[in-house]
């Protein structure tokens, strides 16, 4: 004799348990979106002359003007690659020791919670904020925003390798911890192996987010082929505009591939 | 000579890993430290080089005290003390070289280690032990590029290249398969009695442990349970160890594989003869 066993089957609710309640929860919330969409105030006739200038801006795009602001194109560039390059040398350099520091396995408790409140303070602070404040600080131009650059890397090359540190392979660490070396030593020869090419991947996409950073702070005044874009953009300059567009995502891509292809090479 | 007395690790969560473990190493003796998994065998080698912080008792090596020993003195205590891993523990991605120079840490300042500038002294002991383990012409390839057996003949090496007075080693055939487990608890063997060096060799595998040690030292949770010669190993001891479990059977095989490797022993013999 076998015994009968069920052949339907439901699965049971995960969060609420009462049917009431679900269907309550889920015709309040239609509700709310629907009258959360009535109180959007929409000028529509601002909207109908924001298409025409939108038709001019894709126009200008298809036919981008590279020669006549030459120029400050070029400038612009060379500036945002400059800041971009400077910045993620220097960000990076300044975030190994801070990234070590902040690996709960291998720091002291006080050094960990000082640099791990130096990352959160930099990855509270978003780029545009902290290039409007060394802007004010000092001046308009690319060396603002070199420093915004530096102080966003430091965050994110800070917090990722970090982590990297705290997830290595212990026994590797352990066994050169019993030969006797020094804190030093145990970094160079039982961490650093472990985290090399991670750490170098990561800079590499570090490389890539500054310099698309790099175009939106020039906005705010922080130099380089945002400041180009922002004046462009002012001047109705549209064809410029879309020429410098179109340079900034073919370097984006460039970078993109580029990096990808060199990652998987390191490993 | 090592005199381990009263050595007790309690852990933070409460867990009683060791309790008031005494037990003395003379030069030159093979220690097999039996026991089942969650014993305390690996807490107790750690407590030895301080991987793990002892919560009492003392571990004399050589007269100094090492549960005592503040960072500097430390560093020179552990690098007197060899020890091999269960899963061979190399740096993956560094050079079999490097990481039997890496033995030498100890010894050699911060700047000449990370230029990798050892002295020719430590360089010419390097290539000796892979060439004693087997392996000189693997120097540079990494260390992921091995096979296990191989990895734990790098593991050995960076042991000895650390000139020590004493061996831990923990589970050094976890991950191998027989064969391979015998060839390294031979060679581990092998090279305490050329260097007459006292080892403490951490194992779960009985058999292996009769075979190889001098004195067999069984723990059952955290507590030495018997401390003697391996033919002292009677069934009634083991199941004070381990629990009930049919013992014969398994010394019926392990006799069966004693059997075969005094056969092929026999064979390699006869093959020399000829040549």
């Amino acid at each position: 004799m076998s015994t009968a066993y069920p052949t339907t089957w439901r699965k049971p609710p995960q969060m609420i348990q009462s049917r009431g309640w679900r269907i309550a929860l889920a015709v309040g919330a239609v509700i709310y979106l629907v009258l959360a969409i009535g109180t959007i105030e929409v000028n529509w006739a601002r909207v109908i002359a924001g298409m025409e200038r939108a038709q001019r801006f894709v126009a200008g795009f298809l036919q981008p003007d590279f020669t006549t602001r030459w120029r400050d194109i070029s400038t612009g560039l060379m500036e945002s690659l400059t800041m971009t390059f400077t910045s993620t040398v220097v960000g990076v350099l300044i975030s190994i020791p801070i990234g070590v520091g902040a690996a709960r396995n291998i720091a002291p408790q006080w050094v960990y919670y000082i640099c791990r409140s130096i990352i959160a303070i930099s990855r509270a602070l978003q780029e545009i904020i902290v290039a409007i404040f060394f802007v004010a600080l000092f001046g308009f131009g690319a060396f603002a925003g070199f420093l915004t650059l530096t102080f966003a890397t430091i965050g994110f090359i800070g917090k990722l390798l970090a982590e990297d540190i705290e997830d290595i392979d212990e026994a590797q660490a352990e066994a050169i911890r019993a030969t006797g070396a020094s804190w030093l030593q145990l970094i160079n020869y039982a961490i650093q192996p472990q985290v090399m090419p991670r750490l170098i991947g990561l800079s590499l996409y570090r490389l890539d987010i500054n310099f698309r950073e790099s175009a939106v702070i020039g906005i705010v005044g922080a130099g380089g082929i945002g400041a180009a874009l922002n004046t462009s953009l002012s001047r109705y300059e549209y064809s410029s505009a879309g020429a410098i567009l179109l340079i900034i995502i073919a370097i984006v891509m460039i970078a993109e591939y580029s990096s990808g292809y060199l990652r998987k090479w390191v490993k | 000579m090592l005199r381990i007395d009263g050595l007790t690790k309690t852990y933070k969560t409460g867990d009683k890993a060791l309790s008031n473990v005494s037990f003395d190493v003379p030069q030159g003796q093979v220690i097999g430290l039996i026991g089942p998994s969650g014993a305390g065998k690996s807490t107790l080698i750690r407590c030895i080089n301080r991987l793990v912080e002892p919560t009492s008792g003392t571990v004399r090596l050589n007269d100094v005290n090492l549960p005592a020993l503040r960072t500097g003195d430390l560093r020179r205590a552990r690098r007197r003390i060899g020890m091999i891993f269960q899963e061979y523990a190399l740096v993956e991605r560094l050079t079999v070289m490097e990481n039997v120079l890496s033995g030498r840490l100890g010894y050699i300042g911060f700047w000449r280690s990370f230029a990798r500038r050892y002295s020719s002294r430590d360089i010419a002991n390097a290539y000796r032990l892979l060439d004693r383990v087997g392996l000189m012409s693997h120097a540079d390839k990494r260390a992921d590029a091995l096979s296990g057996g191989q990895r734990q003949r790098v593991g050995i090496a960076r042991a000895l290249a650390q000139d020590p007075e004493l061996l831990l080693i923990d589970e050094p055939t976890a991950s191998l398969d027989p064969k391979t487990s015998r060839q390294i608890m031979r060679l581990i063997v092998e090279i305490c009695r050329e260097r007459g060096l006292p080892a403490i060799i951490n194992i779960h595998d009985v058999v292996l442990a009769q075979q190889f040690s001098d004195r067999i030292i069984g723990l059952q949770s955290g507590s030495m349970v018997f401390d003697g010669p391996p033919s002292g190993l009677t069934e009634a001891v083991l199941t004070k160890i381990y629990g009930e479990e049919d013992w014969t059977a398994m010394r019926k095989g392990a006799a069966e594989d004693a059997d075969a490797e005094a056969e092929e022993k026999m064979q390699a013999e006869k093959m020399l003869r000829a040549l």
